[in-house]
């Protein structure tokens, strides 16, 4: 599975809390660059961590995200300027104290990276972004903004990340936070007191398709060890266990949601990604704008879809899709078996004329062409409250 | 989980444990312990040759797929029906009951150069540490 060339562990990069995920015995994986928790065995592993999230609660170490403030220059307005130009959602919109999910664009409308922009003030903003694309964005921000009256801090090392997943995760911070959580709604935040430490970011965000919270503490070791801990403490009547990279991936698939690399990339425009509802024309020009009315305009030659697997096979990343005559017209962006469904799904990029529900594609495993069809996502989609859980049917 | 001393084993992780012309072929406890749960196995049909050295099949978990190297030539003459229901099997007893396929061999002294237990045990220490080291 390694390259010929793998950094040994002691060049890759660690997150405040790798000693602690080490102690818990978790199987280590070169993500990025980054030495990461894939599953924890000693709590069950991939499978029980997904369902803990499903179920109950669990808890991840999201650190090797990056964190870009973008606030006032010298006048009030630049920030938010800056980021308009930059992003292609309208964070005019936002409310203080709203977040929402964006994605930073080429000239050409495809993608830098995805992000979630949070308005922490009139002109102060927040913007989340991916591990493996850090550097790149932060240079991004910075060429891209020179002209606007703003300041751009990458605050990536500032914080230890915990992404605190589940029906049961406002359980936990209540237990953790006096701050009124009722009062914070889906992708809304706040701050406050956290085990003890002021002024601490909550947010009511997540990568799983369940309710739950971020929250950004002091990247110390200290600190961040102290509240790992105390999370783990206050979650163990939920039931509550470590979560790693493998069931973030199953989970956030299940749920339809993208990740950089995969669904996006820099070859892949807003249209073909299906990401339209966060793409607003109409709010003025911003970076990839032109690009993206020309791409309308020529129409979609390939468009995302979710496929199920029909015949007994797994269909993953990078495999071939082909028709039924055996001619290949698409590929599996990302693809495992679904540990809430109990089937094998896929997202992929597929043309047009065959992202019906209900159409046949063949997947290519090894050689062979399995069977599947195209169904319509979230594959999960989390139960209203007081609902049952909701599978989202096949056509 | 002890390796059986009966059993011979591959550096791919494979063992076999022959009696007479006919050896049972599995995945050892190292193998399923890195792979995680289990899903699906892909293996071939009864009569199917193998090869020494040569993939025959997968063991699949959600995250990875894992090749299946056979340690002998021959012909298939048992594939394990109880994987396709419970495929998990292979993580709870990779040594018995979660054997994969029987084989007829084409060449017994094949069974010679694989490692005796202590030889693997040693094997996969170093590997372990050799982990450490490297991602």
């Amino acid at each position: 599975m390694e390259s010929a060339n793998s950094p040994t562990v002691s060049e890759l990069r660690k997150t405040p809390l790798n000693a602690v995920h080490r102690r818990l015995g978790a199987k280590m994986v070169n993500f990025g660059g980054w030495d990461m928790p894939v599953e924890y065995p000693s709590s069950g592993g991939l499978v029980a961590e997904h369902k803990a999230v499903r179920g109950s609660v669990g808890v991840f170490d999201v650190s090797h995200m990056g964190d870009i403030r973008v606030r006032t220059g010298r006048s009030v307005g630049g920030a938010l300027a800056a980021v308009q130009h930059l992003s292609m959602n309208d964070a005019s919109k936002l409310a203080v104290g709203q977040a929402h999910y964006s994605a930073l664009l080429y000239p050409q409308g495809t993608f830098v990276d995805d992000v979630i922009v949070h308005r922490l003030g009139e002109d102060d903003l927040l913007l989340v972004i991916n591990a493996g694309t850090r550097e790149k964005d932060v240079s991004w921000v910075r060429e891209n903004t020179k002209d606007f009256d703003c300041v751009v801090e990458d605050l990536s090392d500032t914080y230890t990340q915990l992404a605190i997943q589940g029906p049961r995760a406002i359980d936990v911070m209540r237990k953790l936070t006096d701050a009124n959580l009722e009062g914070v709604k889906n992708y809304w935040f706040t701050h406050g007191t956290v085990c003890g430490l002021k002024d601490i970011l909550i947010a009511r965000t997540g990568y799983t398709g369940e309710d739950g919270f971020e929250i950004y503490v002091p990247s110390d070791k200290a600190t961040s060890e102290e509240v790992w801990t105390r999370v783990m403490d206050a979650g163990r009547e939920f039931g509550i266990i470590p979560c790693g990279l493998g069931a973030r991936n199953t989970l956030r698939l299940e749920a339809k949601m993208a990740l950089y690399g995969h669904e996006i990339s820099d070859t892949i425009n807003v249209w073909e990604a299906g990401l339209d509802r966060y793409c607003k024309m109409d709010k003025g020009d911003f970076i990839g704008r032109a690009a993206l009315e020309r791409a309308k305009a020529a129409g979609l030659t390939r468009t995302l879809v979710g496929i199920e697997m029909v015949d007994r096979g797994i269909a993953r990343d990078e495999y071939c899709c082909c028709s039924e005559a055996g001619e290949a017209i698409g590929v599996v962006t990302s693809g495992s078996p679904s540990p809430t469904l109990g089937k094998n799904i896929a997202l992929a990029y597929v043309p047009p004329a065959m992202s019906a529900l209900g159409t046949t594609v063949y997947v290519q495993i090894r050689g062979q062409r399995y069977k599947a069809q195209v169904v319509p996502t979230p594959f999960y989609k989390r139960p209203k409250a007081g609902a049952a859980p909701q599978v989202v049917k096949t056509a | 989980m002890a390796y059986p001393a009966k059993y011979r084993y591959t550096k791919q992780h494979e063992w076999t444990d022959v009696n007479g012309d006919v050896a049972t072929i599995g995945i050892t406890d190292y193998a399923q312990h890195e792979l995680g749960d289990v899903v699906f196995a892909e293996l071939p049909k009864v009569g199917a040759k193998v090869e020494s050295g040569k993939s025959f099949g997968t063991v699949e978990s959600v995250k990875a797929v894992s090749e299946i190297f056979s340690p002998v030539s021959g012909e298939i003459t048992e594939v394990n029906g109880e994987l396709k229901d419970t495929p998990e099997k292979i993580n709870s007893d990779p040594h018995g009951t979660a054997w994969l396929v029987k084989v007829r061999l084409a060449n017994p002294a094949e069974v010679k150069g694989l490692m005796d237990a202590a030889a693997y045990e040693a094997f996969i220490a170093e590997a372990e540490k050799g982990k450490e080291a490297s991602a």
